[in-house]
């Protein structure tokens, strides 16, 4: 997702100032994505250039809008214009695309580690896991510290990464069984055309 | 911190000639008071027996178990089930509870037994029920128990009581995920609060609430992974969520 899509979504609830909608983006956040100022000015400024959203000095002068941003006052609050409360709309209605998996750093290691000959897999599996489960605790902690109720943007986010690196350890126990049943002599070795 | 929880080179031979097991081939493990930990490895890799042995209710072959400082492989049968009574909670794997006795009896017993007053017991049972969430009548019989809501019950009456060691064995077994973290939570606060914890669990998500994890394969610890401790693990949002405008 971008910065530009949490901020109309922000924006449909109601008006901001540039200042508000950077606190209110890393607080619906959960903490997980702080902005800087200029990130956040950056976003703005496309938003407006894009007509997504407008001030009250757009709608006064009833012209072009000015393209630098800059020169709005700092306490100017931005709203939707009729097609940025679209776009905002279109973005529930629509779920996050699943499309062809990031290049997973880990599994392209243990793929090369059970094919490349004299490679202990096993135990680049068990560090692997030694290290995935630090990650795991270090989350849970957080977790902990955490009212859900209080704050259920942090809460959530953390759950997310949780059951992301469960999955992990899963898939590494199951890579454990695979190669333990499997011995060395009859792994896929490189092609030997 | 006073070690609860002390096991010494402890091997666990079942049956002999042909056929035996070693279901524990010389275990090494010390529980801290505070301290939980948890246990994973495969199916038959000997948790089960490590707790079992652990909590006095199955004896070593070999080596030597400390409960809170007293060797239970040098006691007889009666001290060793007083102490069982007395300092350990259990949660088994199979839940084990008595059919024959309601949920709330079932979770006053041990303190019953301890000879605590039956109104007192009863009362810390109720607390202990409500602290795990049951949400039916604490007068329902385990049969007309769904198999979380006896799971909730078997976990109170291993948590109620001054008990010193808590050994659970997939205690979040039939439990959904939302509750299975509430038992988690429920665990760590009561070691927190000065008990030792062994718990086993296939779930890595539970065993991060653990102090540490050690992993059995064939009953032998073939590893121990700990740490895990960070300012803010959200905090770096670089590495989380690429930025873009
Ligand atoms: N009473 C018994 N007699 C003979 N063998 C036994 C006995 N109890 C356990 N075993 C064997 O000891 C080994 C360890 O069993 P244990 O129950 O400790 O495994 P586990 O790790 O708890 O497995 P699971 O994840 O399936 O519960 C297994 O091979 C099992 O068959
Ligand atoms: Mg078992």
């Amino acid at each position: 997702m971008s910065v530009r899509q949490g901020f109309l979504a922000l924006l449909s609830e109601q008006p901001m100032n540039g200042y508000q909608l950077r606190q209110e983006f890393e607080r619906r956040t959960g903490g997980s994505w702080p902005l800087n100022i200029g990130q956040s000015y950056t976003t703005l400024n496309r938003l407006h250039r894009d007509g997504l959203v407008e001030t009250v000095d757009d709608q006064a002068t009833d012209g072009d809008p000015p393209s630098v941003l800059a020169s709005h006052r700092p306490a100017e609050r931005f709203h939707l214009t009729e097609s940025g409360r679209e776009t905002a709309v279109s973005w529930w209605t629509t779920p996050v695309h699943r499309g062809k998996a990031e290049r997973d750093e880990l599994a392209i290691k243990i793929a090369l580690a059970v094919t490349v000959p004299g490679i202990d897999v096993a135990a680049v599996v068990r560090e692997q896991r030694s290290e995935t489960m630090r990650a795991l605790r270090a989350l849970t902690r957080a977790k902990r510290d955490v009212d859900p109720l209080a704050d259920r943007a942090r809460a959530l986010i953390l759950d997310a990464q949780i059951f992301a690196i469960e999955a992990e350890t899963r898939w590494l126990d199951h890579v454990e069984a695979t190669v333990a049943a499997t011995p060395q002599s009859e792994r896929p070795k490189r092609n030997t055309r | 911190m006073t070690v609860v929880l002390e096991l010494t080179n402890v091997t666990r031979v079942h049956g002999r000639g042909p056929t035996q097991v070693h279901a524990l081939g010389g275990v090494d493990l010390a529980v801290r008071e505070g301290e939980l930990v948890a246990v994973m490895g495969p199916s038959g890799s000997g948790k089960s027996t490590l707790l079992n042995v652990a909590g006095g209710l199955d004896s070593a072959t070999s080596g030597r178990v400390l409960v809170a400082g007293r060797d239970v492989t040098a006691m007889n049968a009666r001290r060793r089930a007083e102490v069982r009574r007395r300092d350990v909670g259990y949660v088994f794997q199979d839940l084990n509870l008595i059919p024959a006795l309601t949920a709330l009896e079932n979770v006053a017993l041990p303190l019953e037994l301890d000879g605590v007053a039956v109104r007192t017991a009863r009362a810390s049972a109720l607390a202990a029920l409500e602290a795990v969430g049951l949400d039916v009548a604490p007068g329902r019989f385990p049969e007309d128990l769904s198999g979380g809501q006896q799971q909730r019950v078997a976990i109170a009456r291993a948590l109620v009581g001054p008990r010193r060691l808590v050994l659970a064995d997939e205690p979040t077994g039939a439990l959904d995920s939302v509750t299975g973290e509430a038992v988690l939570r429920l665990l760590r606060d009561r070691v927190d609060s000065g008990a030792a914890g062994l718990l086993v669990t296939h779930d890595a998500r539970y065993a991060a609430w653990a102090d540490r994890t050690i992993h059995l394969r064939d009953g032998v610890v073939t590893g121990t992974d700990a740490g895990g401790r960070v300012a803010d693990p959200l905090g770096e949002p670089a590495d989380l969520m690429e930025w873009e405008a």
